[in-house]
């Protein structure tokens, strides 16, 4: 760790990592950098075409075969030949061009939760990602964010991105989580309060002693969902429950990047945590968000528990517990997801898996599948579902006269089980 | 530049998911992809898009996934140029990448109705609506996108910076 010399003005920990990989001391609101990455990601959707834009550039190689990472998890296992010839394609470069971290069906995940798991992703680094959820790694104190295809393909060939230098919103929870709140209750919450457009180019800092002893999976989940926001990136500053999680998944030396006191924000935010309860987003926004306990009339078709928002095991965790010994609504399909194979495997030994397929849940291999209407669960027209996913558009999970309904995973589970949206407490 | 046509006007928080649904995302074919745009939100915006090629939208237009698809979708289906009162910016980026100019004006947004004809001089920053009689001023595009736009997208300006790069080093 190496503390920053503070005879510049104060910043803020997005201001610091992007003067770092700018060459300069510090660095204004509004300003546009070139700025060197560390990692540049990319999936089966979103790397076909930055492949075709990269053999436009007219160089041999990536600029460097360590820091380029490709996960082909939207539409894989492949869902059809259209998706298998992309996935062919995105192998056949990967292979080309010798990239180290390309994961094949089998060994892969879903990225966002594979490549914290992995230990690619690290404090300090200036992360790009062709899918608007790589803003999640801002949750080990990175800048991550989400680009296109293009931009990769160009980082991919230089090493180099543009940015504009983002102005800060500070979010300080307090006070005591409720049962059964997660992050994605934070979230929802929070989206719901500065809307969908909110930190629209901005960072989103999450701080506050709720943060502070909160798990890193309910901090991924609270980061990955920066974007519904708007946001550029969603950060949380790294610390000892960060550090704990990176022991043994890196040997490499990263760098904590902190705000400084008196750092200039957009504006902040005090949210009072003993005051959220278990929510909910309806259609079509992430930004619908209310009390869970408000919706006890919804009837569900579907529960999905899973994606790069919820699919980690502490998820897992909490919909077996209530999903232990019970049986899902003979009305309900219910779909686990587990992530990774590493989180798929933890499940199993805990027994999780057994919980699932015994209350009459179906459980997959990992894949981003029915979150972005892919495969494995997709919605006909009138139907509705309650998602541990992060988007409810028209259209999101299947047919446009279908819902979505955003939650966590107390929520899908016990809805699950009732048959209609319902927390916890009214099936356990 | 200056572009000239009709409007076609969306509300605020136009995602990307009914820009182009993920289920067309097995191709990256700008036709095959041009021919899906906007389904889900307006099922006759091909016939529109004939005869009205200025998109004018709300807020937040492009919010959600980072699919290039959406820009290009929209680009291949005839599409000139978007004004809208803001844009979502992985949005925002993708179509300045791949050349969709895209105009930030609130005011603009706000008064230009479906059927205008409008004319956009994105060198001197005005846009004139010619059926209503009223012009506004666009805020300036910062120079180091306008590289962007001159070289014709971002691969092209990506292979002058590298051949530049490669000048220098005497390779």
């Amino acid at each position: 760790m190496t503390e920053i010399k503070n005879n510049i003005k104060p910043q803020t920990m997005a201001q610091k990592i992007l003067s770092a990989h700018s060459g300069r001391d510090c660095l204004n609101v509004g300003e546009l950098i070139n700025a060197k990455v560390d990692i540049v990601l990319g999936n089966d959707i979103t790397m076909p075409l930055a492949v075709e834009e990269f053999k436009k550039i007219g160089v041999e190689s990536v600029f460097d075969r360590k820091k380029i990472v490709i996960v082909p998890d939207h539409f894989a296992p492949n869902k059809d030949i259209k998706s298998a010839q992309q996935c062919k394609f995105i192998r056949e470069f990967a292979h080309g061009q010798q990239i180290e971290n390309y994961f094949e069906i089998g060994r892969m995940g879903i990225e966002h939760a594979l490549l914290p798991e992995s230990g690619i992703v690290l404090p300090g680094q200036l992360i790009i990602g062709a899918d608007s959820h790589t803003c999640t790694y801002g949750a080990i104190g990175a800048a991550a964010t989400g680009v296109g295809s293009t931009d990769v393909a160009v980082a991919m060939a230089t090493g180099f991105t543009w940015f504009m230098v983002p102005d800060t919103i500070k979010f300080i929870y307090k006070g005591k989580l409720n049962p059964w709140v997660t992050g994605k209750d934070l979230i929802l919450y929070t989206i719901g309060l500065i809307g969908v457009d909110g930190a629209l180019y901005m960072s989103m800092e999450f701080t506050g002693p709720v943060i502070r002893n909160l798990s890193m999976d309910s901090r991924f989940t609270m980061c990955n969902m920066a974007i519904e926001a708007g946001g550029k990136f969603g950060m949380i500053q790294c610390d000892s429950i960060t550090e704990e999680y990176l022991k043994g998944r890196t040997d490499s030396r990263y760098e904590i990047f902190k705000s400084d006191e008196g750092a200039g924000y957009y504006k902040e935010y005090e949210i009072d945590c003993s005051k959220i309860e278990l929510q909910v987003s309806k259609p079509h926004l992430p930004s619908n968000a209310v009390n869970a306990s408000a919706l006890s009339g919804v009837r569900i078709d579907q529960s999905v528990i899973g994606s790069c928002t919820n699919g980690r095991i502490e998820d897992l965790k909490i919909a077996a517990e209530i999903l232990k010994g019970r049986r899902v609504n003979k009305n309900v399909r219910a779909i686990i997801i587990p992530a990774t194979q590493k989180i798929y495997l933890e499940a199993l030994e805990e027994g999780y898996i057994r919980t699932f397929i015994e209350s009459g849940c179906a459980v997959s291999t990992p894949t981003c599948g029915p979150c972005l209407g892919g495969h494995m669960g997709i919605l006909a027209e009138g139907e509705r579902a309650v998602s541990t996913t992060n988007r409810n558009f028209v259209g999101r999970m299947g047919h446009p006269k279908s819902e979505v309904y955003l939650s966590g995973p107390a929520v899908a589970a016990a809805s699950a089980i009732a048959g209609r949206i319902a927390v916890p407490g009214e099936v356990l | 530049m200056i572009i000239k046509d009709r409007a076609v006007k969306y509300g605020d928080n136009v995602d990307t998911d009914v820009i182009i649904p993920a289920r067309y995302l097995n191709t990256t074919d700008e036709k095959e992809l041009a021919a899906h745009c906007f389904e889900d939100l307006d099922s006759d915006f091909s016939e529109k898009v004939k005869n009205a090629k200025i998109i004018i939208a709300g807020e937040n237009f492009g919010c959600g996934s980072s699919r290039e698809h959406a820009p290009l979708s929209i680009k291949a289906s005839g599409v000139k140029l978007i004004i809208a009162k803001t844009f979502a910016r992985i949005f925002f980026r993708n179509a300045i990448n791949i050349g969709l100019p895209v105009i930030p004006s609130p005011e603009a947004a706000e008064e230009i109705k479906s059927g205008d004809e409008i004319e956009a001089d994105l060198d001197s920053g005005v846009i004139e609506n010619i059926t209503q009689g009223r012009s506004y001023k666009i805020t300036p595009v910062p120079e180091f996108i306008q590289g962007i736009i001159s070289s014709g997208g971002y691969i092209n300006y990506a292979k002058k910076v590298l051949s530049k790069k490669r000048l220098l080093s005497g390779l």
